[in-house]
């Protein structure tokens, strides 16, 4: 049976600008917006896309995604054709095998998956984004214009547009040349790692590519490029939602705070577009006599006698008595004991913040500090100031 | 280990909760922010690894299915076993039963059926957190025909009126079943059995023409046979008036009911709603409150409950109040010892006050 698009999730990255937030999960798995994971922005947006079949490719610290994604029935994408799968790198008995070296490996090695379905075309995504995107508009796009590749792109601030990469495009939005990173940008229409490909027309750029011993085996570097020096046609798609990149510690706390907005640019009570999450069934949170909440996201089964402000909460976290936190983000079940002050923090999940402790700068051009594992340096130098 | 079936009896429980129960049989009201008051005797059967269990519902029900789905929720989606929910739909012309024994006898090959040894009946209307196994060992220990359990509670209010009260023995024996108003024993409507001990008694009840299995086949045969009392000592909240639900509700403000109730090993599951995180305003003031997903709070919210997806605009004051799912609170309105049942929106500076002896309560979708 046939399936007209097939999604292909990279999630193997291993996400080392967020330091100790993925010393143990892939950064697809870290953790977002009270609730969720960054992978549950791709997945919802598949299946309120209605692309029923996703491959999720993982690599790296691949045990909580495996577990977190299940037989994707969080995001209903429990099928009984399609569906999601979980597709890591393996060994071939006569290929040999190896670690997937690079995004277009990856799918490469996972040719015989798509065969099943014999799709016309395959969407790509990653798992490092936050946004809400119908993938079936650009696919309408993506058939209307009878492109051989379709690259969503957003325009991103002229000054920052170096740190993307880039597509200048003609009136018609035809893609005319990419430029990663450029020192000088002559565009800035960046790239939100989002792409269509006509099946057929991708597949054999990825069987060139294995071929070519030089090639990195990557989307943004190897295939986009050769397409477009054969002159395929390749289409700018334009998205104008709230799209963000959580690549490091700094953009996770702003996409983070982006949310405490009065109309934020990412609305996650939205019930045409719901985000799914796997839920950890907890009783509702009780907000305390001696508390006092304002600005703040917080999830199910928070116990907050605290003093809570412009910050997020995820589910399970307990604040005690006289403790105030600013401007942070408090993962799932972190303890937090009495007379705390955090500042401008990531917690992140399972921490124990003993009574007294004293997290973060609240100085609005300071760092971000992060409370991880004792083995986290910030951390520990952290640790050794305020926690006795 | 022993295995054990769980049959959920709604056949004699009243639609005593007025507006709450106009739309709704009383197992499907919702309790606690997020729950319906059959999530708990639901979740205590699957957390003491039932898992074959029946819902007998007789009268409006669609709330209750809509809410139970498949059983997914409590894991209960099972190839083995599973979630039936049975209404009363039964055309056989030879039927003489009355009464719950209706249920029981149209639906007997759920209990012939089952692999289980045991099979465990309760109610919806005593919330608890309670083991079924420990209960099990307990009946099997004390060699007893039935093992019924109770509560040995603090205070009678008036809602234990009318329970059943038990008078135990020092071995656990039950030696009277009785409404006597000044003892604290109340009958947790639950009891447990084993499979073939029930067919025998379905059977004779039925040949005696009898309508309650409770009454006619346990009480009334108390002299005959050996009950054995199972004392529960969690959380306990009878729930069977406006007066008792509301009291009850408003006593898990007090974090020692909560954690008594909702144990981390014990989860109480439901219907998950895939809401987002409350989201607090600048100006948001919330005291004592216990809040569910999915609200979004820009006014004043005081002692009281709010189940998900409710909002409270600036300006309004929510105290001692119940505020069922996706209600809206415009500004400056007042509430003050108020239920309000879902869907409702009380519009702009409308003030609604009740006395904690008696609340407002405000049946579904009503906008005033």
């Amino acid at each position: 049976m046939k399936k007209e698009c097939v999604a292909m999730l990279l999630a193997g990255g291993q996400g080392t600008r967020l330091k100790s937030l993925t010393k143990q999960i892939a950064k697809p798995a870290v953790y977002f917006g009270g609730k969720y994971r960054i992978i549950d922005f791709p997945l919802s947006n598949c299946t309120n896309s209605g692309i029923d079949t996703v491959g999720v490719l993982t690599q790296y610290e691949p045990l909580i995604l495996n577990n977190y994604i299940g037989i994707g029935s969080d995001w209903d994408l429990d099928r009984k054709y399609g569906g999601v799968s979980v597709l890591p790198p393996y060994v071939q008995s006569e290929e040999g095998g190896g670690w997937y070296t690079g995004t277009a490996n990856a799918i490469y090695r996972n040719i015989k998956f798509l065969h099943q379905y014999d799709p016309e075309h395959v969407l790509v995504l990653s798992g490092d984004h936050i946004y809400k995107m119908d993938y079936s508009d650009m696919l309408d796009y993506h058939k209307a214009s009878g492109a051989d590749a379709t690259i969503s792109v957003i325009e991103v601030p002229w000054e920052e547009a170096s740190r993307f990469g880039l597509m200048n495009t003609n009136d018609y939005g035809v893609i005319t040349e990419f430029e990663e990173k450029p020192e000088f940008p002559k565009s800035n229409l960046a790239s939100m790692g989002v792409y269509i490909f006509r099946w057929d027309v991708l597949k054999r750029y990825l069987i060139d590519d294995a071929d070519n011993e030089n090639s990195s085996n990557d989307f943004g570097k190897d295939i986009i490029p050769a397409m477009l020096g054969d002159h395929k046609k390749m289409m700018a798609y334009t998205f104008d939602g709230y799209w963000k990149d959580v690549g490091t510690v700094a953009s996770l706390w702003e996409a983070n705070m982006d949310l405490l907005e009065e109309n934020p640019g990412l609305e996650l009570n939205d019930h045409s577009w719901r985000i799914y999450s796997k839920n950890p069934n907890q009783p509702p949170q009780y907000i305390s006599h001696e508390a006092n909440v304002h600005n703040a996201l917080i999830n199910e089964g928070c116990r907050i006698h605290g003093d809570i402000g412009h910050s997020v909460i995820f589910d399970g976290v307990r604040v005690g008595e006289g403790s105030i936190i600013r401007d942070s983000v408090v993962m799932p079940e972190v303890k937090v004991g009495r007379n705390v002050t955090i500042n401008r923090a990531i917690i992140a999940a399972g921490s124990v913040i003993e009574d007294g402790a004293v997290i973060g700068d609240p100085s609005p051009e300071s760092d971000i500090t992060l409370v991880a594992d004792e083995d986290s340096v910030i951390a520990k130098s952290y640790l050794e100031q305020t926690i006795k | 280990m022993d295995r054990i079936a769980g049959i959920i009896n709604l056949d004699h429980e009243q639609d005593v909760l007025d507006e709450l129960t106009y739309f709704r049989c009383s197992a499907a009201v919702p309790f606690a922010g997020r729950y319906r008051m059959i999530d708990f005797p639901i979740s205590n059967m699957s957390n003491s690894r039932i898992g074959s269990i029946a819902v007998f519902a007789r009268r409006k029900y669609r709330s209750l299915m809509d809410h139970l789905e498949q059983g997914k929720a409590w894991d209960l989606d099972r190839k083995q076993g599973g979630l039936f929910i049975l209404p009363p739909d039964w055309n056989d012309p030879t039927d003489i039963s009355k009464g719950d024994l209706q249920h029981f006898h149209n639906n007997i090959d759920f209990i012939t059926r089952t692999l289980a040894d045991y099979i465990v009946v309760s109610g919806t209307q005593n919330i608890c957190n309670i083991n079924f196994r420990d209960v099990l060992e307990e009946h099997k220990a004390s060699g007893a025909d039935v093992t019924v359990v109770y509560k040995n509670v603090e205070e009678l209010h008036p809602e234990h009126k009318r329970a059943h009260k038990l008078t135990v023995d020092e071995h656990g024996r039950v030696t009277d079943i009785h409404h006597d108003q000044r003892s604290a024993n109340v009958y947790m409507d639950m009891f447990i059995l084993e499979k073939n001990y029930l067919y025998g008694m379905i059977e004779d009840c039925i040949a005696h023409g009898c309508s309650h299995l409770f009454l006619d086949g346990i009480k009334a045969r108390l002299p005959h046979i050996h009950i054995h009392a199972y004392e529960y000592q969690g959380a306990h909240a009878l729930i069977n008036s406006v007066e008792s639900y509301y009291r009850h509700s408003t006593s898990l403000l007090n974090g020692v009911n909560q954690e008594d109730l909702f144990k981390e090993e014990a989860p109480i599951f439901t219907k998950v709603k895939n809401e987002p995180p409350t989201k607090y305003s600048e100006g948001s003031k919330v005291a004592n409150t216990l809040v569910a997903n999915g609200c979004v709070i820009d006014g004043h919210v005081e002692d009281s409950i709010l189940f998900r997806g409710v909002k409270v605009a600036k300006g309004a004051v929510i105290k001692n109040s119940i505020i069922m799912q996706r209600c809206e609170i415009d500004s400056n309105a007042v509430l003050e010892n108020v239920i309000l049942d879902k869907d409702c929106r009380i519009s702009n500076s409308r003030t609604l006050v009740g006395v904690p002896e008696k609340p407002y309560v405000v049946a579904k979708r009503v906008s005033m």
